[in-house]
């Protein structure tokens, strides 16, 4: 219920837009009556063979309602999108405001791309609540009390006729196929589901269906499923081809009523007999406003669905917010933690167990530990993306919680593989990190960052798109456009997160002479499960499970013949 | 529009296709008859003066083909149906299997996805093709002519109308949608570019808040909504055109012929019933060209997807010749003692790509380990992916005991190896039916054993419901660690001679990296293994060592060997070890 009115909501800002394609929508129909009607009117009163001048008005509206329809339909179709996709505009725009501020926190459980993919098609298919939702059973109603009043003219009955069979065709059969598909509908959706995974499987994990001979069962497994929805999509379209029958038929059956009244009122000389045709033939044109109406139950499920997933994202609390008037300027750049706790939900373990660490203005300290250690944790803390539950954090002698987000960002550059590219222009990419940069301050960037020789040989230079539509980058100079991003933004604190992932020995000692100049002058805490380059380190905590199980030096921490002696010899290409 | 492969889809279940267009010639037929009898009883009542009794039998006909109408219409549909989803069964059957025919490396990648929407989208999309549009194009094609045999003899001025405009609907509907479509795709384009710049921006959130730029996107998504808006509305103007073609056309036609039969009822050259069945008649006659149109689009997408399925069940096999006399299947394989030898074996993977591998040689015993070291792209991988039998050497042969690869039954040999990936799939199912792809027929008590020998059991059985832990999307998520040590318990189940094994790079935490280590000291005993390694004990414990750079083996020999070396062997422990390797 909430979603159907959050829905109406969006669409009540273009209420006028939508009554004129509703009565563009209704007139469309009216015509396709009016063709039919006065034409067998036209024939009737041709039959008595008056002068043809007297039948000019008829064959004026003939004519007329056979322009109309077309000039109507056309007019409606236009008014009508251009009302679906400002409601899509307006559902986009309210969508991301609502879950800006939740990322990443909330979004943790979002992250596949399937997941964001879902986010977009709930999006779309938006596009059938005016449509196919809102629209059909208004215009229904409209015509039925047109047409009716016009019948009512002639016998009230008529226009009990037309309202039994418009209730029948539109609502009662609606209802029952509802109810007799209530079953088959989840089990098409839980069954298209499984048959996705059962392919998704195949393909993704065929390496190992094809090292262990199992291919063959696994499209065994495939066929059953298949077979199994097969028999549900086929009683579906029985049930669906049934309804349409039956709602075709009842138009019929209704047209059929009008005629026997038609022929009984004409007997008892109540009714002209020139207007036989017309009114059986008007009453199943009519017919035409009920044909949308089997699909509106289908596509409302579809739309509340998508609607109370959006609503799920929109109507989340943000796990971190910011104090109010907080102006707190920090006295140095040195950070500290102390004794700080985290855990990612009530019922996880701790990501991060009393953790204690200070690093001085310039100072510089390596994170390091394996997977699943809590290193990233400290990241997404510094950077408030996640509320810690116990300690403290300062950053530059205040609690972190003193700064607002953007505040508290601003202070911090992170260079990871993470790093987002986005589909635009190299530049675009760079400027990110501070809009205001001239182009002379984004090439001395990208200079520094040893990126702008790559970026002067692509064709179109620092104008070239890179991202998903255009080039793609390397792991080395996805890094060095993370370093220029960071160069640009001139945070004082510097975060390394695992910035060497995923590159080769030879690259990885190129990015790190790049690194070692970032790191000049900047308090810097490097992440990282790989131990290179951490001679130069103030201090070494190895983190496991939460936990600071080692710290100290470089050196300190090969002799003492522990946890880092055991990582640092367990590696090679 | 009429793809001919796919038409020939429709062969085998043309007795389906044939009842759908019998069926709807019958509704034709009877809405013709319903056409003359309401014509009759209207006539009859208005000019003759009859009163319901005398007109009864009539009504009670029209009353009759309504009814038989509407079962014929349920009939055509389901018979419709019918022909569908027989073809996407099979289709989807052919597809998949051909898609795993042709192995691992052809879905690597970002194509995955792709190909994932074409077994399951792409499939279905051919439902309305072959539900709608395709017997609406055979009856859009016979109904107009079984009207027109009724309308002439008495009309010949509205039949010469109907045939006049007839044929344009669908020349109109030719051309406006060629111009459509070509609009229509671009459209479609802009639609997935707003998309995917929609998903960007969501993908680039942790960026953009680093950055402080995220609430500055709300304009920019407003922007790039309305723009694609406004153009959209300027493309769907010409699609809607089509549209408002086809409704004019046979509007304005049946108006036409009401008009001109009234003046003909005035003239006294046409009697009143005649002119009423005419008038009738006319949008019988339209129907069938206006519902073609309407699944013009259905027609469009069916072709276009069925363009990439065929493009795939194209693509062909690695060998073909696999099913061959040549094969040899009395070759005694791995059990017993073996030799496995690659001779000036190069690879290349799409031919004008680079080589992945330069005329290597190198033999593998029965009874040893051999360790490939080297910086990644060096080719390591492409070695087990050749013995896997995934890709075929693009030179050189790879024999074993003698006998070349390519006339080994590939199932039979896979049979004798044990293969685990670098990174481990979990498919959708439990615990325990992940572990029993080792071993289909595995009992639960060997089952067990394989996971204790992985160092797997104890993890297990902490999960919520032991081995019978759903995993996969949704289920319960392992750790790197967890999830190799369930690849290693597939290969312990499977007991195979020949163990490849391609070490996972990311680190694991320390618990995970004891038992994985004491897993795989445990499985490589008395097996013969190649090892594609990122760790140092592993590589101390190989018989022998091969470093590969560039698609070459640069360096072989013990660890001992290789260190007095002093080559790239060398400075790689170097790297990773700073002074005291």
């Amino acid at each position: 219920m909430k979603s159907t009115t959050w829905l109406i909501h969006m669409l009540l800002p273009y209420r006028r837009r939508i009554i004129l394609a509703l009565i563009l929508s209704s007139l469309t129909i009216t015509s396709h009556i009016g063709l039919m009607a006065t034409s067998s009117y036209l024939l009737a009163r041709a039959a008595l063979h008056p002068p043809v001048l007297d039948l000019m008005v008829t064959i004026v509206g003939v004519r007329f309602f056979g322009i109309s329809r077309a000039v109507f339909r056309y007019v409606e179709r236009y008014v009508a999108h251009d009302v679906t996709f400002r409601v899509l505009s307006q559902i986009r725009v309210k969508f991301y405001q609502a879950i800006e501020p939740l990322a990443p926190a909330r979004l943790l459980n979002f992250r596949s791309a399937d997941l964001l993919r879902r986010i977009v098609a709930d999006v779309e298919i938006q596009q059938n609540l005016f449509l196919r939702v809102m629209s059909p059973p208004i215009v229904a109603l409209l015509v039925l009390s047109g047409y009716g009043f016009f019948l009512a003219r002639y016998d009230l009955r008529f226009t009990a006729i037309l309202a039994a069979g418009f209730l029948m065709a539109g609502l009662f059969i609606p209802w029952i196929i509802k109810s007799l598909s209530r079953g088959v509908g989840h089990s098409i959706v839980a069954l298209k589901t499984k048959l996705n995974t059962q392919v998704a499987d195949s393909l993704l994990g065929m390496t190992e269906l094809v090292a262990y001979g199992q291919a063959q069962s696994q499209l065994m497994s495939v066929r059953h499923t298949n077979e199994r929805l097969t028999d549900q999509q086929r009683r579906n379209a029985r049930q669906t081809a049934f309804s349409s029958a039956l709602t075709w038929m009842i138009g019929n059956l209704s047209m059929w009523f009008v005629l026997i009244l038609g022929i009984i009122l004409v007997e008892q000389g109540k009714l002209s007999g020139v207007n036989l045709g017309m009114l059986a033939l008007g009453t199943l044109s009519s017919f035409e406003a009920i044909v949308p109406l089997a699909q509106v139950p289908h596509h409302l499920e579809q739309n509340q669905a998508a609607a109370e997933r959006l609503l799920e994202l929109i109507q989340a609390q943000p796990t971190v917010k910011d104090h109010q008037s907080m102006i707190s300027i920090p006295k140095d750049m040195s950070l500290v933690f102390r004794e700080v706790s985290f855990k990612y939900g009530e019922r996880e373990p701790w990501a991060l167990h009393r953790l204690s660490f200070k690093i001085p203005q310039r100072g510089k300290v390596a994170i390091v530990g394996a997977s699943g250690a809590g290193k990233t944790s400290v990241v997404n803390l510094l950077l408030r993306f996640w509320e810690f539950d116990q300690g403290s954090i300062e950053l530059g002698g205040h609690s972190l919680r003193d700064y607002s987000q953007q505040e508290a960002r601003n202070y911090v550059g992170v260079v990871t593989q993470r790093t987002h590219i986005f589909n635009a222009t190299i530049h675009e990419n760079l400027l990110l990190a501070n809009p205001e940069a001239s182009d002379e301050e984004v090439k001395s960037a990208a200079q520094k960052a040893k990126l702008h020789d790559f970026i002067q040989s692509l064709p179109k230079g620092y104008d070239s798109f890179v991202g998903e539509g255009g080039f793609k980058l390397s792991g080395g100079q996805r890094q060095r456009l993370a370093i220029a991003r960071v160069l640009l933004k001139n945070a004082p604190i510097l975060i390394l997160d695992e910035a060497m992932e995923g590159l080769d020995p030879i690259t990885e000692r190129d990015v790190w002479e790049e690194v070692y100049k970032l790191m000049e002058g900047r308090t810097t805490l490097v992440i990282t499960h790989q131990l290179t380059g951490l001679e130069k380190m103030d201090e070494i905590l190895v983190l496991d499970k939460g936990q600071v199980v080692e710290r100290g030096k470089h050196g300190e921490l090969l002799e003492l013949n522990g946890v880092y002696r055991r990582l640092w010899n367990s590696r090679v290409g | 529009m009429f793809d001919k492969r796919l038409i020939r889809e429709g062969r085998s279940v043309w007795r389906f296709l044939l009842l759908t267009i019998s069926l709807s010639i019958g509704i034709a037929l009877l809405a013709v008859a319903q056409a003359w009898f309401f014509s009759g009883v209207v006539s009859r009542v208005f000019l003759e003066g009859a009163n319901l009794k005398e007109t009864w039998n009539f009504l009670l006909m029209i009353l009759a083909i309504i009814i038989t109408r509407a079962i014929f219409q349920w009939g055509s549909e389901v018979a419709a149906f019918e022909v569908a989803s027989y073809i996407k069964l099979n289709l989807r059957e052919r597809l998949l299997k051909h898609i795993m025919s042709l192995g691992p490396l052809y879905t690597r990648g970002e194509r995955s996805g792709e190909l994932i929407s074409t077994v399951i989208d792409g499939i279905e999309a051919l439902e309305d093709y072959f539900s709608k549009y395709l017997p609406q194009l055979l009856l859009a094609a016979g109904i107009p002519l079984v009207i027109l045999c009724f309308v002439f003899p008495r009309d010949w001025k509205s039949g010469g109308i109907l045939l006049v405009t007839g044929p344009l609907i669908p020349i109109f509907m030719m051309l406006i949608g060629k111009l459509a479509e070509k609009k229509s795709l671009q459209q479609w384009k802009d639609l997935s570019w707003m998309s995917a710049h929609f998903l960007d921006i969501l993908q680039g959130l942790t960026t953009l808040k680093v950055f402080g730029q995220a609430k500055n996107q709300t304009r920019v998504i407003e922007r790039v909504s309305d723009s694609f808006r406004s153009s959209t509305l300027s493309v769907l103007r010409i699609a809607f055109l089509s549209a408002f073609m086809l409704e004019f056309l046979a509007t304005i036609s049946t108006a036409l012929v009401a008009v001109t039969i009234g003046l003909r009822l005035v003239n006294g050259t046409l009697s009143y019933s005649s002119g009423l069945f005419l008038l009738l008649l006319a949008p019988e006659f339209y129907t069938p060209l206006r519902t073609l149109g309407l699944n013009f689009h259905a027609g469009l997408s069916g072709v276009n997807a069925a363009a990439r399925i065929f493009e795939i069940l194209d693509a062909p096999l690695q060998d073909e010749n696999n099913d061959d006399q040549t094969v040899k299947t009395d070759i005694p394989g791995l059990s017993g003692n073996f030799r496995i030898t690659f001779q000036d074996v190069s690879l290349t993977y799409q031919a004008g790509g680079t080589q992945v591998l330069k005329e290597i040689n190198l033999s593998i015993n029965s009874g040893e380990q051999i360790a490939i070291v080297g910086p990644s792209g060096g080719g390591k991988t492409s070695v087990a992916q050749l013995l896997l039998g995934f890709i075929n050497p693009t030179a050189g042969n790879i024999q074993i005991n003698g006998v070349s690869l390519d006339r080994i039954s590939k199932e039979k040999l896979l049979n004798e190896i044990a293969y685990v990936p670098q990174n481990t799939y979990l498919f959708a199912g439990s615990v325990a039916e992940n572990i029993r792809l080792g071993r289909l027929s595995a009992g639960f008590e060997d089952l067990v054993k394989a996971a204790q020998e992985a160092s797997a059991h104890e993890f297990i059985m902490k999960l919520p419901e032991g081995y019978d832990t759903y995993l996969g999307e949704g289920g319960a998520r392992l750790s790197g660690g967890q999830a190799q040590r369930i690849a290693l318990a597939r290969a312990f189940l499977k007991n195979a001679q020949l163990l490849i094994l391609d070490e996972a790079t990311s680190s694991l935490d320390l618990e995970s990296e004891k038992y994985v280590q004491e897993a795989l000291t445990r499985l490589l005993r008395g097996r013969t293994a190649l090892i594609i390694a990122h760790r140092l004990d592993t590589v101390f414990q190989a018989d022998r060592i091969l470093v590969m750079d560039q698609g070459q083996i640069v360096e072989a020999g013990t660890h001992m060997e290789l260190v007095r070396e002093q080559g790239l062997y060398h400075s790689f422990l170097k790297e990773y070890r700073g002074e005291i390797g």
